[in-house]
Formats: structure tokens, C-alpha cells, sequence
């Protein structure tokens, strides 16, 4: 019984908060656009009884689906997005793994400084810190006036409303998310695996490779996976960052909801979103559960 | 090189009696500090090949950071060391003919055993085709061969311990350190797997030396015993030397159980001595001391408890005989240690066989008996 009742809250949070949600938002995208309130028909109208239900089941249909095949922004706005989380999902680790090898080798006592450093940006506005890039990336920006001050550059590089700006807004971002998965992984390294390697015959190099690298796996791709997921559908970085060169899908949903207020294609856009995702999330969970039983 | 005093069971392999050995391992003046504190304090020592040598000590008294030197994960403060000739100052881990079997094990996880296994042999220069040879003859040794495939974590604790020896045996090393290999086992295993050791280091030729803190295992395994404190080499000897003759109090109650009587000596004759302990009682008798003693010296007797006769009448086939009363018994199957009070209050152990059973025995508590040793049984202690 009570086994049972602990197992109802959690579900009965996700059916609540996920569930629910998740199938309005399926329903809004079988429906067809109106200029109404809410903005898409047909309504469901429980007074009617069985009828209603029936007639309400008859106006759902794929309509909407089939309007994203035929307009390519849609599948170049998808595919567009891929790229940029992949290649953005990369270059965090490329920056996130030295900072998390350095801040596991550092001294015990020093640890905590260094996590709660990692941890400080959160304290402070999302919005406000992505907005705070555009006065450091701005043709006459802290960034461009530093390089031409020290002699690096003789007129303003432009970055901002880029893609580069998209990428290291991004990078900015997320790299807590990369740093605190990869940390503990190599936090749990036994120092003694690496003098055993070493003790083998291996430089210090090879032993990082051969050792600390596969053994930090699981932290690389939990990492990956907690960029990558949200990345897919950003839609603040690219909007204040990337200006009218970066297309993201994130971007797409957000005008069709509010500039177009088609809320029906809108929502077909983030049901196609989320199955694009369900593949990387079962991935991750599958390797959670690994990880689970490698150490149990 | 049978010298008239060296002890049987030394002459079959002893080197360190032999002048013109050339030991494998030279710590020369070795001194090593950690920020103010000395782990090992001018440090000399001679390891030969072949040998067996046994690190003893309590925990921090320098044993593992001398292992850590031979391995070439710390470097002398001062003092040098020399490894086959060479002095081992700047030369790296991975470039040292040294394996050490990790405390830890330090298994890498990630890999089955055979990889663990083949792990250093891809890093030396082997022809690739022998790669396999190797480690399956490694796997043989060790008795892995049915565990080739299994990871570390789905392999018992006895079985990880012997990955470990035949990772660090595979490169066929000079010289393999074992840095309290036995320590994770039950005491069962660790007793069979002393021997296998014993077992392995003779049938591969190997020099070995063993960190220990257990005395038993140090005794056990090895063909010297070097007993450290506070980053000192104490004594270091043979096991039925460090037994029989320690040269300091400290390396007599280290090892073993030991009665250790305070007095005053006096010369009885060419390395006779006798010692007064108490007033009103025999003074001890004690021949065959090899060490010069001044007369009237405050020195230690210390003795073996199982050199000791416990018996009902006088002994008369012993020198020594005093008489005390019994205060406790301790039964302990084979053996009974019989805790007997002398008149001046001292306190004295005897160990006595349990030859006859229990029942017949004449004495029990609080009975008075004697206590008869051989004026030969104990050593004299200065230190």
C-alpha cells in the first residue's frame, strides 16, 4: 500500500505536469486554425454527450502536419537547429572538460570555492546575462574595443547577430550543465589508476587517454545529453544573440504562436519537436540506467 | 662463505652475507620530507636480487614512501637511489624495469582482465603476436584463466588480488613492489595466498619487495625483514634473527609477544652476564650475549614467552628459576599463556603446549609455580 502510494506521486506529478499538457498540445495540433478565443476549433463540447464527442473526433485531423512538409523553412529551421546543438554541444565540451579535470585535481579544500563558482551564474537572470552579451559582442562592444585597444585588430570585428554569437551564448550558457555531470565523474577517479598506468609504462598523456578519458564516459555523454536536449529548442539565445542570420526552430515556434498566433501549426512544430528528441532522452536514460548497474 | 656463527637456513640464499654480492637496490643516505615533516631519515639500506624483502612497521612510519621511491612516484629529498647500478634520480615511472601491485589493486575498471592483464605489455616494446602468449601464461600462473573475459566488478576479492600480481608481473619486471597486497583478504586466503606468493617469486626469479604492517606475513614470506619506525630502519635481519636476537626493545616488542624485565648488568664471564632484576631474588643468568655490555648498565632482559617452562617443583635442567603465582590463564586450544606475578610485582608471560588435556594439569589460578628459562633463552637489550 505504501509502497504504492509513493509510487502514485511522482507519476501523478508527471501525468499532471507532463501528461495532461502533452495532449492538449496534440489536440491543438489536429485542430484547425480560428479567429476566436481560444484561436483553433473545434472545442470539445461535453453537453452535446456522445454526439459531441464523435463530431468533435470527425474536425481533428493531420492537416497541419502535412502544411510543414510543404513549406521548406520548416525542415531547414529542424535540421539548422541540429546543427548548431551538435556542434554547440561539442565545443561545450571542448571547454567544460578541461575546467572540471582542473577543478577535480584541485585541493580538497579549494573544491567547494570552485563549485559554487560554477554554480553562481544561476543567482542571476538567464535573460539579463544573454542580454549582457550583446554589449560585449556590439560592433563597439567591450570585446572589439579590448582587441583594437591592445593593437589585435584595427576595426570592429562584427559578432554580434551571428552565429558565432549564437554559439558562444550558448557555450556561456550551458556550461554548467556540462561541467557538473563531467565533475563528478572525475571526481570518483582513483588517483592510484593513473600511477598504475603510469607504473605500466604510460606517459602521462597516454594515461589520460587510456584511463581518465573512457572512464569519465558516462559524465562526457550525461553532459552532452543535458546541452544538447535544451539547445535543440533554444529560442532566447538565437533570438537576442543570432539576430535574423540564425534559424533555429526554437525561433519558428515562437512566431508562429505569437506573430502568426496559428496556434494549431505552432503546436504541430513542437510535436514533431519533442519526437526529434525522444530518441537523444532514451538514449541518456538508457545510460543512466547502465551506470546504475555498473555501480550497484 | 659458511661463517662459524650464520645460522643454518641462511647459507642456501643469503647474498647479504656475501662481500661481493652486488646488491639490485642501493638507498644511499636517503632522506625524504613532506613540508616539515620527515617520512624517511638518512636512509641506507642494500636489497639483493632474488630476494623476498619485507618493509615492516606501523602505519606512517615510512614503509609505503619508500615504496613510493622505488616506483618513482616521489623523489628523494636527499640521498640517492640506485637500481641495478643506475642512479634512478629523474627517470620517470613508465621508464623504471619496476611494477608495483597497488594496495587498491588499482584495477582499471573499464577493462576485462585480460586487457588489464595485456595492459603493460602494449605499452612495451613486445612484438604484438606475443602479446597473447604472455598473458595467458600470466592467467595460468595466477589460475585466472576462467575469468579472461570479466570485468574487475564481477570478480571475488581474492581473485582482483591475483589480476593485480599478474598485471604487475607481465612486463616481467626487475623488481615488483607489493604494496599490502594481502591486506583486503580474509585471514584464510591470506595465508594460501602467502604461499602462492612465495610460490610465484621463487618460479619467476623475481626480486620482491613487500610493505607490510602485518608481522606474521612479513615473517612468512620473506628472506629479510627490515623493521622500520618513524622513518628508521631498526633492524634488519633474517625473520628467525629478528625473532630470536632483536637488537633494540623496540624491534623485540614489535614482533611477537615478548617479556620485557628491566635491571642492572653485571659480567659473569666471556659473554656471560648476570642481571639483577629485583632484591632478595637470583639475579638473571644469561650466556651467549654477542655484544658488549658496561658493567652495571641499565639494560633490558627481554624473553619469549614460549622460552618459558612453567612447572610445579623447582626445574633443574634450567638455569633460571624463579617463582611466582599464577594470576591469569589464557586457554587458547593448542596453546595456554600462563600470566604469572613474581615477588617484586613484575609481571611475566609463559606460553606452555597443551600437550596432556586440560584436566590433568597440576596448576590453576593463584597457585604458586616456577618459571624456568635457559640462561641461552633471552637477549640483553641495551637500546
Amino acid at each position: 500500500m505504501r509502497r504504492a502510494a509513493l509510487i502514485l506521486l511522482p507519476y501523478s506529478w508527471l501525468i499532471a505536469l507532463f501528461l495532461v499538457p502533452f495532449l492538449i498540445v496534440i489536440k491543438i495540433s489536429l485542430s484547425d486554425i480560428a479567429l476566436a478565443i481560444p484561436p483553433y476549433t473545434p472545442n470539445l463540447d461535453l453537453s452535446q454527450g456522445w454526439a459531441g464527442i464523435k463530431d468533435f473526433l470527425s474536425q481533428l485531423d493531420l492537416d497541419n502536419f502535412k502544411f510543414l512538409t510543404t513549406d521548406d523553412l520548416y525542415w531547414k529551421a529542424y535540421l539548422s537547429s541540429l546543427r548548431i546543438a551538435l556542434l554547440s554541444t561539442f565545443l561545450t565540451l571542448c571547454v567544460a572538460y578541461p575546467l572540471a579535470y582542473g577543478m577535480a585535481r584541485a585541493p580538497d579544500e579549494w573544491r567547494p570555492t570552485l563549485m559554487m563558482l560554477v554554480i553562481l551564474p544561476f543567482w542571476s537572470s538567464f535573460l539579463i546575462r544573454v542580454y549582457s552579451w550583446k554589449a560585449i559582442l556590439a560592433n563597439e562592444g567591450l570585446l572589439n574595443q579590448f582587441l583594437m585597444l591592445i593593437r589585435v585588430i584595427d576595426e570592429p570585428l562584427t559578432i554580434l547577430n551571428t552565429p558565432t554569437a549564437v554559439y558562444i551564448g550558448i557555450v556561456y550558457t550551458y556550461l554548467p550543465f556540462m561541467v557538473l555531470p563531467l565533475y563528478s565523474a572525475l571526481e570518483k577517479l582513483d588517483g592510484s589508476l593513473l600511477e598504475a598506468a603510469e607504473d605500466l609504462g604510460c606517459t602521462r598523456f597516454q594515461a589520460f587517454w587510456l584511463v581518465t578519458f573512457p572512464l569519465s564516459r558516462n559524465g562526457i555523454i550525461a553532459g552532452c545529453f543535458l546541452v544538447f536536449i535544451p539547445v535543440m529548442g533554444e529560442f532566447v539565445i538565437p533570438a537576442l544573440l543570432g539576430g535574423s542570420q540564425t534559424l533555429m526552430i526554437g525561433k519558428v515556434l515562437w512566431e508562429e504562436f505569437f506573430s502568426n498566433r496559428d496556434w494549431p501549426v505552432a503546436s504541430a512544430v513542437a510535436v514533431i519537436l519533442l519526437a526529434i528528441l525522444v530518441i537523444p532522452i532514451v538514449l541518456f536514460q538508457r545510460n543512466e540506467e547502465k551506470q546504475r548497474e555498473a555501480e550497484g | 662463505m659458511a661463517e662459524p656463527n650464520s645460522k643454518p637456513n641462511t647459507t642456501v640464499f643469503a647474498p647479504w652475507t656475501d662481500p661481493d654480492a652486488v646488491p639490485l637496490i642501493r638507498f644511499r643516505n636517503v632522506t625524504k620530507r613532506f613540508g616539515d615533516f620527515t617520512a624517511i631519515d638518512d636512509l641506507t639500506l642494500d636489497i639483493y636480487e632474488r630476494e623476498f624483502f619485507a618493509l615492516l612497521g606501523p602505519s606512517g612510519c615510512g614503509k609505503t614512501t619508500m615504496m613510493r621511491m622505488l616506483a618513482g612516484f616521489e623523489n628523494p629529498t636527499e640521498g640517492r637511489i640506485e637500481i641495478g647500478g643506475q642512479d634512478m634520480a629523474n627517470v620517470p615511472p613508465n621508464l623504471r624495469a619496476v611494477n608495483m601491485m597497488f594496495q587498491s589493486y588499482a584495477l582499471f575498471p573499464h577493462l576485462s582482465v585480460y586487457d588489464n592483464i595485456a595492459f603493460g605489455l602494449k605499452r612495451s616494446d613486445m612484438p604484438k603476436e606475443q602479446i597473447p602468449d604472455r598473458v595467458n601464461e600470466m592467467l595460468r600462473l595466477t589460475r585466472l584463466e576462467r575469468f579472461a573475459k570479466r570485468k574487475p566488478h564481477q570478480i571475488s576479492g581474492g581473485q582482483r588480488q591475483r589480476v593485480a600480481l599478474a598485471r604487475s608481473l607481465a612486463k616481467a619486471p626487475k623488481l615488483l613492489l607489493l604494496d599490502e597486497p594481502l591486506g583486503a583478504l580474509d585471514k584464510k586466503l591470506r595465508e594460501e595466498t602467502q604461499f602462492e606468493l612465495m610460490d610465484i617469486q621463487e618460479k619467476t626469479g623475481t626480486t620482491f619487495v613487500i610493505v607490510t604492517h602485518d608481522q606474521e606475513e612479513a615473517m612468512t614470506v620473506a628472506s629479510r625483514v627490515a623493521v622500520m619506525d618513524a622513518g628508521v630502519i631498526k633492524q634488519v635481519d633474517t625473520p628467525p634473527a629478528i625473532y630470536e636476537t632483536p637488537n633494540s626493545v623496540y624491534v623485540a616488542d614489535f614482533i611477537g609477544d615478548v617479556n620485557l624485565i628491566e635491571g642492572t648488568a653485571a659480567k659473569t664471564g666471556e659473554h656471560a652476564y648476570e642481571i639483577t632484576y629485583a632484591e632478595g631474588v637470583d639475579p638473571i643468568k644469561v650466556t651467549e650475549c654477542e655484544h658488549e655490555i658496561a658493567e652495571g648498565a641499565k639494560v633490558t632482559f627481554a624473553i619469549r614467552p614460549e622460552k618459558i617452562v612453567v612447572t610445579q617443583d623447582p626445574p633443574e635442567d634450567r638455569a633460571n628459576a624463579m617463582q611466582g603465582k599464577i594470576i591469569d590463564i589464557g586457554y587458547l586450544g593448542n596453546l595456554s599463556t600462563y600470566h604469572v606475578e613474581l615477588p617484586g610485582g613484575q609481571m611475566v608471560k609463559a606460553t606452555m603446549t597443551n600437550a596432556s588435556r586440560i584436566s590433568r594439569r597440576d596448576y590453576t589460578w593463584e597457585d604458586t609455580v616456577w618459571l624456568g628459562f635457559r640462561s641461552s633463552a633471552g637477549v640483553v637489550l641495551s637500546e
